[in-house]
């Protein structure tokens, strides 16, 4: 019973991914072929996942927070921030788990100066956020000192570039954050009582809810997601760029969310659908490398599947389709509408 | 007394009279005209949009596609004046048309299809973009006899400051823009949507054509905000002015009006615009300083300003409280 409602969520998702991959497979008919060389994995599909890590990690955070109605638009300056505390921890001789743990320590205060404003100081989260996506990447390079930092440690490279029994490392940190977080919120009460914020927080504060901390932890959990992000992309280049580290990767993983079918005006979430999403982008992405279409064409297809998305999450649009389907005979209203999925 | 709903302006301006004070105190130079003349002309892109932006946020709203709208402006004038033989001054009217369509295609949008202005102009910044990567990827110069024409007026005063056209451009729209927003009714249904659109429907404001004008508005303004970067630098380029949007919305609430709505005045902006031009020239004069410091010190400032107005909303709400012994938030 409990398996089915969930499946159900997730459906238009699946779809979507699937039509994807599908035209992939179309552009490149070996895409899901996967070789096994030099001790790691190699194949299109396999890079998909790997590249979508960043993303991925973004969105668990992100989805959280857009699901207590907020937005945290500083996620992209917090990887550029992350980034470059970990590179700089390294260049300065530390141990890499020393200036993986500083990087997270930073991510986490970063989440914890976003929540304080948006909880206690009750500032619109968007513009709370804001004065870190402005002031961040000025941070990131006040941490780097205005140049491209890069290092040799062989650990942290290890986080972005490296494989673990065979399979690339942010694949597996992707994986398992997110479905740790799916399971911790699931399993729990804490995904219900995140929810209950964002559809009413008035009356969940009254019905007993410690809703200011809870806040609070949604954005350092985002923060968090966001560190991890930037350390795999720092790790990746082996070089924390404070310019372009994470640049507009905030829009991605609010389109992922979006893509998951996470109302913006929160409530009911699906961190799994969200990865989903992100997952979609990807694949999106890989079409039209593959293809061969000029990489400018990304963001104009990436717009118009927002506006797709949006006519679809759309009250009125939803209304109307209510409208048509109570007045149609009841036959034909058995069959589920996706559509119906990815309203509020 | 001072009614609270001028305050933000007022302190806006007294931060712009005592940083210009401490860079003049430090640097004498910078009293000189020519000085005054580069802020207007090398603020004068920004200036505009940030209009723009002051009569969204007044809405309650949000555009999050000017930037790149200005960046297609750009390329698209540069490919235009490159391939066709139209005459500047017709590209700059076709251009401006479809800049207004655009922002009015989003504001429809927004208000028919009921959803957050953020997640609308997003895809509209996307679109942009997207449709200025897919006319040039490349820098394209404009070298057109008519552009030197226009970059070569300007006013020079006795010291050697010289106020060019882009400049004048610039303080006319603040101008333009003040009359709208206080003297006109499109500029007093702004301010009532902004108010609360529930209570706006009521009073019976037009909320869809109201919405739509302040979007085409919007993106006419980033159209023009196009012309005038064009001008400035003579060439379009499909990667310019990223994250432009950002900084008109920190002038905006630097200039004093207030993020959820209702409150604020576009010569706030104006004077928002200023201060942070004022940053970047301090920086420029002392050298030593890093470009990213100004990243940081908008960011602060932002800050500052934001906590103000939290500040002013809690005094009213605890006045009201006071008042009727019942608070409708925390």
């Amino acid at each position: 019973m409990t398996r089915s409602p969930f499946l159900k969520r997730i459906t238009p998702q699946l779809i979507i991914l699937a039509i994807v991959l599908l035209l992939n497979v179309l552009v490149l008919p070996d895409f899901f072929t996967v070789k096994f060389q030099n001790g790691r994995l190699f194949g299109n599909i396999i890079d998909v996942l790997n590249r979508g890590a960043p993303t991925a990690l973004l969105c668990v955070g992100m989805t959280l927070v857009i699901a207590t109605k907020g937005i945290d638009l500083s996620v992209g300056a917090v990887m550029a921030i992350a980034g470059a505390t970990a590179a700089s921890l390294v260049v300065e001789g530390q141990h890499w788990t020393t200036a993986v743990m500083g990087a997270l320590a930073v991510g986490a205060l970063c989440g914890a100066w976003n929540g304080i404003l948006v909880a206690f100081l009750r500032i619109q989260p968007i513009v709370a956020t804001l004065v870190l996506m402005v002031a961040g990447r000025g941070i990131a390079q006040l941490i780097t000192e205005g140049t491209i930092l890069t290092f040799l440690d062989q650990g942290l490279i290890h986080l972005g570039a490296g494989t673990v029994l065979g399979i690339p490392t942010p694949i597996l940190i992707w994986l398992s954050l997110g479905s740790f977080a799916a399971f911790l919120v699931r399993r729990t009460a804490l995904g219900l009582l995140i929810e209950s914020i964002g559809i009413n927080e008035a009356s969940s504060r009254l019905a007993g809810i410690n809703s200011r901390v809870l806040l609070l932890c949604v954005y350092v959990v985002s923060g968090i997601g966001a560190a991890v992000a930037g350390v795999i992309v720092t790790a990746d280049i082996q070089g924390a760029d404070a310019n372009n580290a994470g640049l507009w990767l905030e829009l991605d993983a609010i389109l992922a969310v979006v893509i998951g079918g996470n109302s913006l005006l929160g409530g009911k979430f699906s961190i799994v659908a969200s990865l989903l999403g992100a997952m979609i982008i990807q694949s999106v992405n890989s079409v039209i490398l593959l293809s061969g279409m000029p990489p400018e064409f990304n963001l104009v297809i990436k717009a118009l599947l927002i506006l797709a998305i949006l006519v679809i999450q759309s009250p009125k649009v939803s209304h109307i389709i209510y409208i048509l389907r109570a007045s149609t005979p009841p036959a034909k209203v058995d069959r589920p509408n996706p559509a119906k999925e990815l309203k509020r | 007394m001072i009614r609270s709903t001028h305050l933000p302006l007022i302190v806006t301006l007294l931060t712009f009279v005592l940083a210009y004070a401490l860079c003049a105190s430090q640097y004498p130079t910078m009293l000189s005209w020519r000085v005054v003349a580069n802020l207007l002309t090398d603020n004068a892109f920004l200036g505009i949009v940030a209009v723009g932006m002051t009569f969204v946020i007044l809405s309650g709203g949000i555009d999050l596609s000017v930037g790149s709208v200005i960046a297609f402006t750009g390329v698209f004038l540069a490919v235009i004046l490159r391939d066709t033989s139209l005459h500047p001054l017709t590209a700059f009217a076709l251009v401006l048309v479809i800049t207004t369509a655009f922002g009015a295609a989003m504001g429809a949008t927004i208000h028919y299809l009921d959803m957050p202005a953020f997640i609308v102009t997003l895809a509209g910044m996307f679109l942009a973009r997207g449709a200025a990567y897919v006319l040039s990827t490349d820098s394209v110069s404009i070298t057109h006899e008519f552009y030197d024409v226009l970059q070569s007026m300007y006013w020079k005063t006795a010291s050697g400051g010289r106020f060019r056209l882009i400049g004048f451009v610039m303080v006319l729209t603040f101008i333009v823009g003040a009359l709208v927003a206080h003297r006109t009714r499109f500029g007093q249904n702004v301010y009532a949507l902004g108010g609360g659109a529930g209570a706006a429907r009521l009073m019976g404001v037009p909320v869809a054509s109201t919405t739509i004008g302040i979007y085409a508005v919007s993106g006419g303004l980033a159209g023009l905000s196009g012309i005038v970067f064009s001008l400035y630098t003579s060439a379009g380029y499909s990667l310019a002015t990223v994250g432009v949007e950002l900084d008109a919305i920190a002038a905006v609430v630097i200039g004093g009006t207030l993020l959820t709505g209702g409150y604020g005045f576009v010569a706030g902006s104006f004077f928002g615009i200023l201060i942070m031009g004022l940053i970047q020239t301090y920086i420029v004069f002392d050298g030593t300083l890093s470009s990213w410091w100004t990243k940081i010190v908008i960011g602060g400032l932002l800050f500052a300003f934001i906590l103000l107005q939290k500040g002013l909303t809690w005094a009213s709400t605890a006045r009201k409280k006071a008042a009727t012994g019942f608070i409708a938030q925390s």
